[in-house]
């Protein structure tokens, strides 16, 4: 691979709505830019599909926008290590690639966060995030009875998605109770306007299914795969039979990449100065991973981080005021999907944690922190590397599972190995 | 659009649209267990995004790939529960 196609001024990771924004930015502004991402696709977990389909709306707008740069789009490919300063290792269809930045961009999203409980493992027990993106590539929902408990805005707009795959709806179930989230519905017109709009769409299309705040779902059954799910309200507890529980509780941001350049983070988000700049000169975040905040933070944090990265920082001045007002919609969400302390704690002792290595609870316990369970237990050691049950003994025991060793997926042993920087035909 | 792409499935051959991933190809086959844990316990898909693993199957002869990060393709032999 020539000099060319490895050196970028500007080299931005997830092309989801906030990397689809800084790279259109930070090109937009002369810089020579560099998007990849780990998927075959353009536009994050949350536009899978759209690019294909011509897209609409925002998705069609955006990815539109990035296509008229001169921006150097890499798919499939995925960050794994940072061998030196200014150069990341990536793996890609071709093999092993070496990337060199001068500014880097890291637009890594979030992942679902899920909560253990009897059943969890089940096959048809799937993240509410996660069944959206499948349906997307074609996962089959037609006359599945579907049983949705979770938490977060995220919860209508699945429903939505899922009845218009021929799902049938049986319930939704929202931990949160109905206080908070009137609260949280009374300041919506100042946060986000649009957001009300959006609101009524879903309630008219998931007509008839009903939603119950104040409800959340204590186990799964089945032999061999989901036959049903019992829920619980403060008035009662019963059973659903379905063949789908789509579960979740918000989502957690992604940071393994953000610790791995050494960027400082606090309260589960990496910390950014209003130029979206890390504590790391030069290397900049935007979207989920400074705070969950969907796809209107991603897309304003995104464009500041592109044209900060560009060094037109007026530019990226003149986007404060919306900056502000999608934290401040970040933080209205906090309040009102806040966990119940239930929620939080329905694993039994027999409850597998580690989903990787099928670590219950008991053999859990006995461990004062996350460092110790994994030394004893291999915890959060096994192919998800703890992007699973870490946000899980975060919640139940307020461990700090943060892990950022190298490589930061699993990779075929011939990328590490290769000492030819973007050479093809690696050993697999 | 609607072009169709042949596979297989555990020997099995089937026909699916252009764009779906293998964990969409696997339900639509009517696999449920796409993979047995450590303890020997049947799993399938939970993140639908590439993060835990659980839709890992062998393709063509590669094991421990995510379904649901891969497009199916002409020809493509996919094997589950390994």
């Amino acid at each position: 691979m020539s000099d060319a196609n490895s050196r970028f001024e500007v080299v931005v990771v997830g092309a989801g709505p906030a990397g689809l924004a800084a790279a259109a930015a930070a090109a937009e502004s002369g810089r020579r830019t560099l998007v990849l991402d780990a998927t075959p696709w353009l536009g994050g977990q949350i536009w899978r599909g759209r690019e294909a389909k011509g897209g609409s709306g925002s998705a069609k707008r955006w990815l539109a926008r990035l296509q008229a740069t001169d921006a150097v789009v890499a798919r499939q490919t995925t960050v794994v290590a940072a061998p030196r300063p200014g150069v990341l290792l990536a793996e890609s269809p071709e093999g092993p690639r070496e990337i060199g930045w001068e500014t880097l961009i890291l637009t890594i999203g979030a992942r679902e966060l899920f909560l253990p409980f009897p059943g969890w493992t089940l096959p048809g027990v799937v993240g509410i995030g996660g069944l959206q993106v499948l349906v997307k590539g074609g996962w089959p929902l037609d006359g599945k009875r579907i049983v949705i408990a979770g938490s977060g805005p995220l919860l209508f707009a699945a429903g939505a998605e899922y009845r218009a795959a021929g799902a049938d709806v049986v319930l939704i179930a929202e931990q949160t109770d109905l206080g908070k989230l009137a609260r949280f519905g009374l300041s919506l017109p100042r946060l986000a306007p649009r957001k009300i709009t959006q609101a009524a769409q879903y309630q008219a299309s998931l007509l008839g299914v009903p939603y119950r705040p104040g409800c959340w779902a204590v186990s799964a059954q089945g032999a061999d795969r989901l036959e049903g799910v019992t829920l619980r309200s403060s008035r009662r507890t019963w059973t659903e039979r379905c063949d789908v529980l789509a579960t979740g509780f918000g989502f957690l941001p992604n940071l393994e990449l953000p610790r791995l350049f050494g960027c400082r983070t606090a309260n589960g988000a990496a910390v950014v100065d209003d130029r979206q700049e890390s504590s790391q000169a030069g290397i900049f975040i935007a979207g989920e991973p400074t705070g969950i905040g969907g796809e209107g933070r991603a897309l304003v944090e995104g464009l500041i981080a592109g044209f900060s990265a560009a060094g037109r920082l007026e530019r990226a001045g003149r986007l404060e005021k919306k900056r502000r007002r999608a934290m401040a919609f970040s933080r209205a969400m906090d309040r009102a999907f806040a966990l119940r302390e239930e929620v939080r704690n329905l694993a039994s002792p027999e409850t597998l944690i580690c989903r990787c290595e099928d670590v219950a609870r008991r053999d859990l316990e006995k461990f004062g922190d996350w460092r110790a369970a994994k030394l004893h237990t291999r915890c959060g050691m096994g192919p998800c590397q703890g992007r699973i049950c870490g946000g899980a003994v975060e919640k139940l025991y307020g461990w700090d599972a943060a892990s950022n060793r190298p490589p930061v997926f699993p990779v075929q042993i011939g990328t590490l190995r290769d000492p030819e920087p973007g050479s093809r035909g690696a050993s697999k | 659009m609607a072009e169709i792409v042949s596979l297989t499935i555990n020997g099995r051959p089937v026909r699916v649209p252009s764009g779906t991933v293998v964990a969409a190809a696997l339900a639509l086959a009517g696999e449920s267990r796409f993979r047995r844990s450590v303890a020997g316990h049947p799993r399938g898909p939970l993140c639908g995004m590439g993060v835990c693993f659980e839709c890992s199957v062998t393709i063509d002869g590669r094991p421990h790939c995510r379904s649901c990060q891969t497009l199916c393709a002409e020809g493509m032999e996919v094997r589950t529960d390994e």
